[in-house]
Order: C-alpha cells, then structure tokens, then sequence
C-alpha cells in the first residue's frame, strides 16, 4: 500500500494533495536512511572472523523453530513475506551465506550493534528499525511493525548468528569493507566493460537478472526488480565493497579497486525505483536533502545527458 | 505448379544438411559420427550407468557450445571427442536444436529442506562458503533444473555422470613415492571450458568424498510426471 501511495505521490502532488502526505514521511523515524556504516576495525593477520554457530546447533524447541523461521524469510522474503516486498529481492541476496559471510554486512556483526546512537539527527536506532529501512530501501517495500511475527523472526535469526559475539564492539567483517576510490575517479565506461565481461552472464544485459519461472535466481541489479534509489547499495563506495568481496559469485576478491567501483559505478547509473523519500515531487531537492552528502552517489546528476532519479514505471 | 520438383530435389538435400532428428537416429553425414541413440538413449535421457548424459531439454546454445568445447579439445573425452569432431557446424547446429525441442528434466518443488551440514544436500543448498564454494543450487537453478542458457540442469544427470565432469575439471596433484607406492603425475584438468572459470575452483576445492555426495544427492532427485506449476515459488 505505502508504495502505491509513493508512486502516486507526484500525481497527488500535482492534485494539491501532497503536502500532507509528503511531511508526514520525513518524520517517521523509519524512513529516515539506510544510512553508512563506520568502517570496521580490520582483520589482522593471522586472525580469524567470529564463527557463528553451525546449523547443527540449533536447538530443538521454540526458540530453534523462531531461529529456522527467520533463516527461511531471511533467504526467501519474496516469497514468504510479499506484502513487504516491493521488489523481487531476498535479505540473503546482498547479505551472503544466509547473513553469515564476512566482508557481507554479516548479521553476526549488525546484531550486537544496536540499539546505535546517531550523532546527525541524535537519534538512537534499534535492530528492528535497521531492518526495517532495509524492507523500505533495499526491498522497495514496506516495513513490517517492529513487533511482528517477521521482524521478531529475523531478530532471533541475527540474535542466535552472533551467540559468543561481544555486545557493542564493532568486529572485523562487519559491513562491507570498502576499497579506497581509485585515483582519477571512477569511470562508468570502463565498468560497462567489466560488467560485460564478468557479470552479464548471471545478471543480464538489461540488469534484470534470471528468474526460473517465477523465483528470481540471479538478483536484479537495476530496473523495477531491483534495490530503490534510497538503498544503501545505490552508494558507489557500498555497492564497490560488496562487490569487491562477494562478486563474481564464488570469486570474490578477484577484482581489483578500480574495477569494483568502475562496476559499481556502471550498475548505479541506471534507473531503479524512486527514493521513497522524494521530497514535493521534486529529484533535485530530494538530491539536497538525502544524497548530498549520503557516499558516492549519482542520484540527482546527469549522466549521458539524463537526469537519473526519474524512478522506474 | 511447376515449382514443385524444385522443392523436391532440394528437399533431401535440406534434410541431409540439417536434420537433427536423423543425426540423432541414424548419425551424421560421416560415418564416425554415430547415432546419438545408441549412448544417449532412444528418448534422450542417456545411460545412467554408463555415464551417458541426459541431452532431452538441455538448452540449445549450451549442447552446441559442449559440441563445440569437445571439437576445440577445451573439453576431452575419448568416447565423445571423435564423434564431436566429425560432426559440422550445421549438423551440430541441427542436433542441439532437436534435443533442446525434447522435454526438459521436471523436478517437483518439495517443502523447505532442512538439509545435515556434511551431507550432499548441504553442499546442493548451502555451499561451502569458508572455501568460497556457492552452493550448486544458485548457479544450476532450484531443485537443480538449469538457469537460462549457461547454467545447464544437474537434476536429470547420473551421479556417475555429474561425479566425472567434477573430476574432469579437478584433474589431480602429483603425489610423491612412498614405501608402498609409487609415484603418481599430476593429472591436468581435461574440462577447461566454463566461463570465467566459474566451475573450475569449485571442483577443485571438494574432496572426492564431497563429489560423489552432492553427485549423488542431485542423481537422486528423480524426474516427477507431474508438471511443476512455474506461478509457485521455489523455496530455498
Ligand atoms: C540490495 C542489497 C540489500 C538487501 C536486499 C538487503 N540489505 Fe541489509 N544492508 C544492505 C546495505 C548496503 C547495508 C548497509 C551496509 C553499509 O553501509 O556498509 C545493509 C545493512 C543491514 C543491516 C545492518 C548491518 C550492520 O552491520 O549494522 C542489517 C541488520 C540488515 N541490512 C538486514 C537486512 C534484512 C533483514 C534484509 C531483508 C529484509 C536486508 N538487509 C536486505 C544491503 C541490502
Ligand atoms: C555466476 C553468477 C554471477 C556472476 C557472474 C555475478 N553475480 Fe552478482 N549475484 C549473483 C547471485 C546469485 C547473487 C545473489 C546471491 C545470493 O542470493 O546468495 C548476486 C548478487 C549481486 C549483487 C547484490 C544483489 C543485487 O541484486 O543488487 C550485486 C550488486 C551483484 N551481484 C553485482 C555483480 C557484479 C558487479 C558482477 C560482475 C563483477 C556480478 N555480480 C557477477 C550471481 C552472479
Ligand atoms: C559411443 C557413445 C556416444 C555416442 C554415440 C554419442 N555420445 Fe555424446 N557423449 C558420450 C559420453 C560418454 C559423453 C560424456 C563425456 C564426458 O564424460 O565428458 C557424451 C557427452 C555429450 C554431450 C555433453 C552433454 C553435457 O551435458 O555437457 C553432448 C552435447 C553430446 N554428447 C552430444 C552427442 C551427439 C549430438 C551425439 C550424436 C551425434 C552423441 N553425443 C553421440 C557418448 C556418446
Ligand atoms: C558460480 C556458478 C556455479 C556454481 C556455484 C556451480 N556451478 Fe556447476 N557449472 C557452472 C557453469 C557455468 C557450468 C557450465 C560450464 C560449461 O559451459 O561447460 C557448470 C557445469 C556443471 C556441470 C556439468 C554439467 C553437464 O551437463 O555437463 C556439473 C556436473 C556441475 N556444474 C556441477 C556443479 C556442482 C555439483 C556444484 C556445487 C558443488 C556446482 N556445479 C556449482 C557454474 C556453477
């Protein structure tokens, strides 16, 4: 429903109907952003990353049954919880191995993290709001209530990954270890020929990724299926860490700096779904508000001579 | 009226040039590329206990680029090779086209599986990431059946079958003479034909336990009669 209000929004704008709605967004705390991580502390040599408990631990009770529950809409969202998905994305899409793998924003490091201060709008953030932006953001959707049967199923997932890890300390592996922009800058031409070279076989030419019939296999990467424009992966700088560590699948590690943000670069030029924050129908002051000075992003700019942040029919 | 005995002199000429049907039946247009039944199966479902694959339904461009792969010698196999080899290019065209027209493997969607850490399904459905090893699944599609042209079906194959193309890609080290045995060469890999490299560490990095595990796990998901309803999603 939220994102049918968010498409109709320009239109209602347009009817003199906006107004109220479009202030009452910004002050849901909610649709504040998915805001960027501090850089974790990194690994040293011959350190390993926190192991979360295996599968076979899992105890046999209720709690077991909440910990399974959460690990099945962690990895099939769209097709378990479809009322909050806006997209045809999964959690486990961008958070690698089920939430467990390092260097994936693994839910073995958020866990302990919160409830997290923020120091920009002085605000304290708990775990079911995190995930909840991921709902609005990286799901296009919208969030299920903190205490709902989704969101306390996931906590228990992410709680039970990080049984063992210390409350409050920021562990090596947490987020996505961003490489360091390369000299000169990013170039999206050169990332379209990674792209083609590397990525195009899984996720297509269009971006859309591959379905079998109606289960998306290989994650959408731009267009309507995708992550929206407020998403944390919209950023150049996130999406080139998740990439530099995760992708090609299976050979992360393999690409260098420049390669992982010219890639980054290239994806993040295309159109996705509208910032459901989008203030009074307008790309240029939603840019002011909430992409100024969110990373490395192109929301706003022009690029080949098109404004981008039009959103996705 | 007086087209017709054009189109019936050209007609065999057609037929012979390009009908995979017959290429199947009766082999190609040189005597050493022999029938595809005769390994394949009448209903091209192969020979699980000779290690014959499946071709029924596997996509067109993926069975011409195999074709071609053994033709090259990026793919090595003493009985396929030569047959590859004599086929053309047109023929080889035609034969994808007519298997890729047979059934593809069905595999009915099933309840989540809570698959052991250890066993072939955990390998099938949950990888072994601290090898960065993805698991089978993502890349080869739910339940096994293929993703798009370049992620080819493992449901449908023999063990005997999926368990050779892991080694073929694996090869093996040498080993050093010991007391009781001799020394052995190292064996390069005869299946240097996936792109990007996308397979090869994966085969690489199991152990030969693990191939004929998760080998087996997919041999034994079986082909249902009953068409799967494409509207119903595949958990993971
Ligand atoms: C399109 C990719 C994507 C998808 C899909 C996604 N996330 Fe995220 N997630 C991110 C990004 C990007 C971040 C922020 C990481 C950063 O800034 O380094 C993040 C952060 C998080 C964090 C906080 C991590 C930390 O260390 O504080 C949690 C928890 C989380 N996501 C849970 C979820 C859940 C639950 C879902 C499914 C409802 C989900 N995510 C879906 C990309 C995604
Ligand atoms: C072998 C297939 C394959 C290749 C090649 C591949 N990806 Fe992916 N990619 C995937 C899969 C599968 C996922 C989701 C992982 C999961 O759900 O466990 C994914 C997820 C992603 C995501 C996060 C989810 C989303 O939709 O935004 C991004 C970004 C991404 N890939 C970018 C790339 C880039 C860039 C390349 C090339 C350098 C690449 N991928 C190459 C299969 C692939
Ligand atoms: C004498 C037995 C034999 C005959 C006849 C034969 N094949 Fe094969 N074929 C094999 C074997 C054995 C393999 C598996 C090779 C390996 O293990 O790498 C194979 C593999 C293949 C593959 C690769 C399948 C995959 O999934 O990658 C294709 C394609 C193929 N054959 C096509 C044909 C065609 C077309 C014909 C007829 C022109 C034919 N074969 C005739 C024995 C045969
Ligand atoms: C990152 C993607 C990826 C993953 C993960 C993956 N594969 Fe593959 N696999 C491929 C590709 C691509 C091919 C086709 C190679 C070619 O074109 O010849 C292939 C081919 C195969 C084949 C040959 C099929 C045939 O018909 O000849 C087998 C067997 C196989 N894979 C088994 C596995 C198993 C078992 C696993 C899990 C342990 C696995 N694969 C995981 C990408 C992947």
């Amino acid at each position: 429903m939220q994102t049918t209000i968010f498409r109709l929004l320009p239109l209602l704008l347009a009817l003199g109907l906006g107004p109220t709605l479009a202030a009452d967004a910004p002050s849901n705390p909610r649709l504040d952003d998915q805001s960027q991580l501090t850089k974790a502390p990194s690994k040293a040599a011959g350190q390993t990353y926190f192991q979360p408990p295996s599968d076979s631990e899992i105890p046999n009770n209720a709690f077991g049954e909440q910990v399974r529950r959460g690990q099945d809409i962690f990895m099939n969202t769209k097709a378990l919880a479809p009322d909050y998905v806006g997209n045809e994305m999964n959690c486990g899409n961008c958070h690698i191995d089920r939430g467990r793998k390092a260097n994936s924003a693994p839910l073995w490091a958020a866990y302990p993290m919160y409830p997290a201060y923020r120091k920009k709008n002085n605000k304290v953030n708990t775990f079911a709001e995190r995930m909840q932006g991921c709902f609005q953001f990286s799901m296009n959707g919208k969030a299920p209530t903190a205490d709902s049967e989704i969101l306390s199923a996931l906590t228990t997932y992410a709680y039970w990954l990080s049984t063992g890890a210390p409350t409050g300390k920021a562990l090596p592996g947490r987020g996505f270890d961003e490489p360091l922009p390369p000299k000169g800058g990013y170039d999206i031409a050169r990332g379209q020929a990674v792209y083609e070279k590397q990525c195009v076989i899984c996720h297509g030419d269009d971006g859309a990724g591959k379905k079998v019939g109606v289960t998306a296999v290989f994650p959408a990467l731009w267009g309507k299926d995708s992550y929206n424009w407020g998403a944390g992966m919209h950023r150049i700088n996130t999406a080139a860490g998740f990439i530099q560590h995760n992708m090609p699948l299976g050979r992360g590690e393999t690409l260098s700096d420049r390669e992982a943000w010219d890639v980054a670069a290239y994806i993040n030029s295309h159109e996705r779904p509208q910032d459901p924050r989008l203030v009074n129908g307008s790309i240029d002051e939603t840019r002011k508000r909430y992409h100024a000075d969110d990373g490395v992003n192109l929301y706003g700019l022009e690029v080949n001579g098109r404004k981008l942040g039009q959103g996705t029919p | 009226m007086h087209y017709i005995p054009v189109i019936a002199l050209l007609l065999p000429l057609l037929a012979h040039a390009a009908d995979g049907q017959s290429i199947m039946q009766k082999g190609g247009a040189n005597p050493a590329a022999l029938p595809c039944i005769s390994c394949h199966g009448t209903d091209g479902k192969g020979l699980a206990a000779a290690g014959f694959p499946r071709l029924a339904g596997l996509p067109e461009a993926y069975i011409g680029k195999q074709l071609a792969d053994l033709k090259a010698g990026r793919r090595e196999n003493p009985v396929m090779q030569p047959i590859a080899q004599s086929l053309s290019d047109e023929e080889m065209a035609a034969v994808a086209k007519a298997y890729a027209e047979l059934p593809k493997v069905n595999v009915k969607a099933g309840p989540l599986e809570r698959p052991q850490p250890g066993s072939g399904a955990w390998l099938a459905l949950r990888g072994a990431w601290e090898r960065n090893i993805p698991e089978c699944t993502l890349c080869h599609g739910p339940a096994g059946v293929g993703v798009g042209t370049a992620f080819p079906p493992l449901a449908g194959q023999s063990a005997l079958y999926i368990e050779n193309q892991l080694l073929a890609w694996r090869g093996s080290t040498a080993r050093p003479a010991t007391r009781h045995s001799k020394a052995v060469a190292a064996v390069p890999p005869s299946r240097r034909n996936d792109p990007n490299g996308l397979m090869q560490h994966i085969a690489a990095d199991l152990s030969a336990a693990e191939i004929k595990r998760v080998a087996e796990y997919f041999a034994g998901l079986g082909e249902s009669q009953e068409a799967f309803d494409e509207s119903q999603h595949r958990l993971r």
